[in-house]
């Protein structure tokens, strides 16, 4: 073929060849290593172990059925229900664990922390077991958060059913008061978070709607339940809105106050992100871009782009953090990737609401996600917390969706029809057939050592993460009181793990302990930041966070070498700002809120 | 005396054909560039679908400087950048990186302007350069490259506004038979397929309704450059690519141990090993039967 060119032209043309296919070459090789490196040159300084059996927790979530009608999808459709929230529900200082499961008739699970690093169970007797029944659903998650100011934290339960809210009568015992507040409400609900909105120191209540509220999915009356696009669905379950009205009643205000998305909402968080002293909510959206919502005074909430219209993903958790220590609170949502199908990628939102937080025009979050980051696999639940006493964030994402026969993958079936029209996919009745095959299965947790501007390295298999499990929520709290954040995961229709860690004893903490009396008395809301020889966090106590999970609400600081700390803000729901100066460190502090 | 209504008819008698006249005209390749303009203004603000700004501006910048480089390199002068800058964009819209990474963009950009250069039969080049960055990529990068498969709000509007844009562009690039014989072809051997298989038919001719085959169907399978020259071959070509695809498509529901580039991206593999072989042979026919070399095709 060359013999029709032109000699010179023949020779030019080899030389380009040289780099063409190095380059072929070089992008093979490439691909087979790692971008950067797997570990971290330096110690990362803590070790997580697996202490699940020691500590007395034998829990296993047990996935539901539905309507034969959707069984050709049905290990889709039921991929989730496994969840953890931590709250001290018994007041005696010691977080305690809530597991929820998803099958009729199996209980879900309340763990009473005994202080010695071993629970009881103890849902029966509490009153919390028995809220999978058919006619009234299955459960999806939980929240804590103490609704009417007793002292006593109460639990919200959602479904793939009815909403359930449980009061805290002693300590010991619950009270079904779902009618009585008003709550009676069928949603086919994946997250639920506690926000006083309106700063009216009363706990109110916002709940994600996933399938639309008309369904019921073991009495189907058409198949046509699915969303009716892969990026920009708007087909899911409504939002709500509750307010509460002080009296153990909630008023529906959703729409009053204009939060009723219906994007397929997976998981919310709320926080003060443009610091102007209401908290915001934001929503992670499966097959759809993520939404923020600011607080307008209490009044209502207005949709803000802030950037995040330009990413339509499948949002599952949303994790709060201050991750480069600039004293704002970032967000971390964990997205679908399946190397060769699908890189959706996770995104780490940098906040840029603040005037001083660095935007040069509007306000809006930045992502900053490398790859390294971007890429946890079919990722679920996630959090920010320091694990090794640092001062800086480490980040635990759990992945994996569906493990089932680990040779056969629904990838290539889902790649035929994720691409299709939307009028194809919103009918279950055209999925193909799932079968026994895996769906992004049998993946490992991802635990990402901060680096700072050094970027992410993940060290999971280095502390000791190696469990295969589809991971779903993910909880960090102390569980022990010293100065230790634990790592609790719900598996979906597999054993949960408890994840003692053991940071090195060199770095020092505090832990802060909050008590509202103008705010709502969990405190769920407040914003502070620890300042300390240079550094600088920001943390919210929260009433929801992650997905399907909630953390301990007593928030960690770790400090680093530091054995000061200079000053603690706190910025209370209620508005009230409160600054400690010199606090002791290495213990963990109850601070009250000035009653004036 | 002629009235307003007869002058509007006479006037609209003479303009049309003028138009038409003048649409006629104008260069095939400056409407391929408008068509998949228009792809890309209308899929990124309807549903953001680049990305990223950067990731536009690096694959055309890469696409057009290698385009100019190497074609004074190899020619002494600078070839029209028509074709760099369809590469630019078809790059931008399909490429899909793990990560907020950009270099994919720069090598995909380098080894689908260089494939021109580099792979040749008889001074033609023999794959449509987008589809052999895209398919080297994933085949060689399946870890860190994947492809369009989301974004698009799968709606008919967006696909209807491509469509109608692209029969006219097509037809006008006398093309269009490629592009029907290969959609009437994916639907019959794929419903056919799912016959056998006893699979539910919808899912298997679903794709074709997806974002990458509005790309393929008006971009790659129907590259002047690369298509086999005359109408019945060009039409049995698309025929041969449909069945292709259908067997890699078959392969995988078998559940063959197929690299992930053929269960991500069938039509393009297909395209990429059926198309520089009929090349090959169209370009070697024609010289046996002329007795002389072939010219390369014009578009």
């Amino acid at each position: 073929m060359s013999a029709e060119l032109p000699r010179h032209q023949f020779a030019r043309r080899a030389v380009i060849a040289i780099p063409f296919f190095a380059a072929i070459v070089a992008a093979a090789r490439l691909d087979r290593g790692p971008i950067r490196a797997s570990a971290d040159p330096a110690r990362p300084g803590f070790v997580l172990h697996d202490e699940t059996a020691a500590a007395g927790i034998h829990f296993v979530h047990q996935r539901p059925s539905f309507d034969p009608k959707i069984a050709n999808i049905e290990p889709h459709v039921a991929a989730l229900g496994a969840s953890v929230s931590v709250g001290d529900f018994d007041g005696d200082g010691f977080p305690d664990l809530y597991f929820t499961t998803s099958r009729f008739g199996e209980p879900n699970a309340l763990y009473r922390n005994k202080g010695d690093g071993t629970f009881d169970e103890v849902a029966a007797s509490a009153g919390l077991a028995d809220l999978n029944r058919p006619g009234e659903g299955v459960s999806m998650g939980s929240v804590w958060g103490d609704f009417d100011n007793d002292g006593r934290e109460d639990l919200l339960v959602y479904r793939y059913g009815y909403l359930a809210l449980f009061k805290n009568l002693d300590g010991h015992h619950f009270q079904d008061v779902t009618q009585s507040a008003g709550l009676h409400r069928w949603m086919n609900s994946n997250g639920a978070i506690w926000i006083d909105y309106d700063r009216d120191g009363l706990l109110d209540l916002y709940v994600t709607g996933y399938f639309r509220d008309d369904i019921d999915l073991w009495h189907l009356s058409t198949t046509r339940i699915m969303h009716d696009s892969f990026e920009f669905a708007t087909n899911g379950g409504k939002n709500l809105l509750f307010h509460n009205l002080g009296n153990g009643k909630f008023e529906d205000v959703t729409d009053k106050l204009g939060v009723g998305s219906t994007r397929w909402t997976l998981a919310a968080a709320s926080a003060d992100f443009n610091e102007d002293g209401w908290p915001d909510i934001y929503l992670a959206n499966d097959y759809g871009p993520e939404e923020l919502y600011l607080n307008d005074h209490g009044k209502r909430f207005v949709l803000s782009t802030a950037g995040l219209e330009s990413e339509s993903k499948s949002g599952m958790s949303v994790a709060l953090g201050d991750v480069y220590n600039r004293g704002h609170l970032d967000v971390f949502v964990t997205d679908i990737s399946e190397r060769g199908y699908l890189f959706q990628n996770n995104n780490l939102r940098l906040n840029e609401m603040t005037p001083d937080a660095g935007s040069n025009d509007k306000p809006r979050f930045h992502n900053m996600a490398d790859a390294v980051v971007a890429d946890a696999g079919w990722a679920w639940g996630a959090q920010f917390g320091d694990l090794n006493n640092d001062g800086s964030n480490e980040l635990f994402v759990a992945n994996g969706f569906i493990s089932a026969d680990s040779t056969k993958s629904y990838w290539y079936a889902m790649s035929k029809i994720a691409g299709a029209n939307g009028r194809l996919f919103e009918d279950a009745s055209t999925w193909p057939a799932f079968g026994n095959a895996s769906l992004s299965g049998y993946e490992r947790s991802r635990v990402f050592l901060n680096r700072g501007l050094g970027g992410w390295v993940d060290v999971a298999q280095q502390v000791g993460i190696t469990d295969r499990y589809d991971g779903r929520a993910v909880a960090l709290a102390d569980l022990s009181n010293r100065g230790a954040l634990d790592v609790i995961v719900a598996n979906q229709n597999q054993p949960a793990v408890l994840y003692r860690n053991r940071p090195d004893s060199t770095n020092h903490w505090i832990g802060l302990s909050l008590v509202g009396t103008r705010s709502n008395r969990s405190a769920i809301g407040a914003e502070v930041v620890v300042e300390s020889g240079g550094l600088k966090q920001r943390r919210v106590v929260d009433g929801g966070m992650g997905f399907a999970s909630q953390n301990d609400r007593r928030l960690h600081f770790g400090l680093g070498h530091n054995e000061w700390i200079d000053r603690v803000v706190i910025h209370w729901p209620s508005g009230a700002q409160q600054v400690i100066t010199n606090p002791a460190i290495d213990r963990i502090v109850v601070v009250q809120e000035p009653k004036q | 005396m002629t009235q307003p209504a007869d002058a509007a008819a006479i006037a609209s008698s003479r303009t049309t054909p003028a138009r038409s006249e003048r649409f006629r005209k104008v260069d095939p390749r400056y409407l391929i560039a408008f068509l998949i303009t228009l792809v890309l203004v209308v899929a990124q603000l309807r549903y953001h679908v680049v990305g990223g700004y950067e990731r536009l501006a690096v694959a055309l910048l890469t696409c057009v400087a290698v385009e100019v480089l190497l074609s004074w390199f190899v020619r002494g002068r600078v070839v029209n950048l028509q074709s760099a800058y369809i590469s630019g964009i078809s790059l931008t819209l399909l490429l899909k990186p793990q990560g907020a990474v950009v270099w994919p963009f720069v090598l995909g950009g380098f080894l689908a302007i260089a494939s021109k250069y580099v792979l040749q039969y008889r001074g033609t080049h023999i794959w449509n350069p987008t589809n052999f960055a895209i398919s080297a990529l994933l085949l060689a990068m399946p870890n860190h490259v994947s492809v369009l498969s989301h974004q698009w709000g799968n709606d008919a509007a967006t696909n209807l506004v491509i469509w109608a844009f692209g029969l006219v562009i097509a037809s006008r690039v006398k093309v269009v038979h490629v592009t029907i014989t290969y959609v009437v072809s994916f639907l019959l051997l794929n419903s056919l397929r799912a016959l056998l298989l006893h699979q539910p038919v919808l899912p298997e001719i679903a794709p074709i309704t997806g974002p990458m085959y509005q790309l393929f169907v008006f971009f790659m399978i129907t590259d002047p450059r690369t298509v086999v020259r005359d109408r019945r071959k060009q039409m049995l070509v698309a025929v041969i690519i449909a069945l292709a695809e259908t067997l890699i498509r078959f392969a995988s529901d078998q559940g063959w141990p197929l690299p992930t580039a053929f269960n991500v991206g069938p039509a393009f593999l297909a395209l990429a090993i059926v198309g520089p072989i009929a090349k090959i042979i169209d370009l070697w026919t024609t010289r046996t039967t002329d007795g002389r070399a072939a010219t390369p095709a014009r578009p």
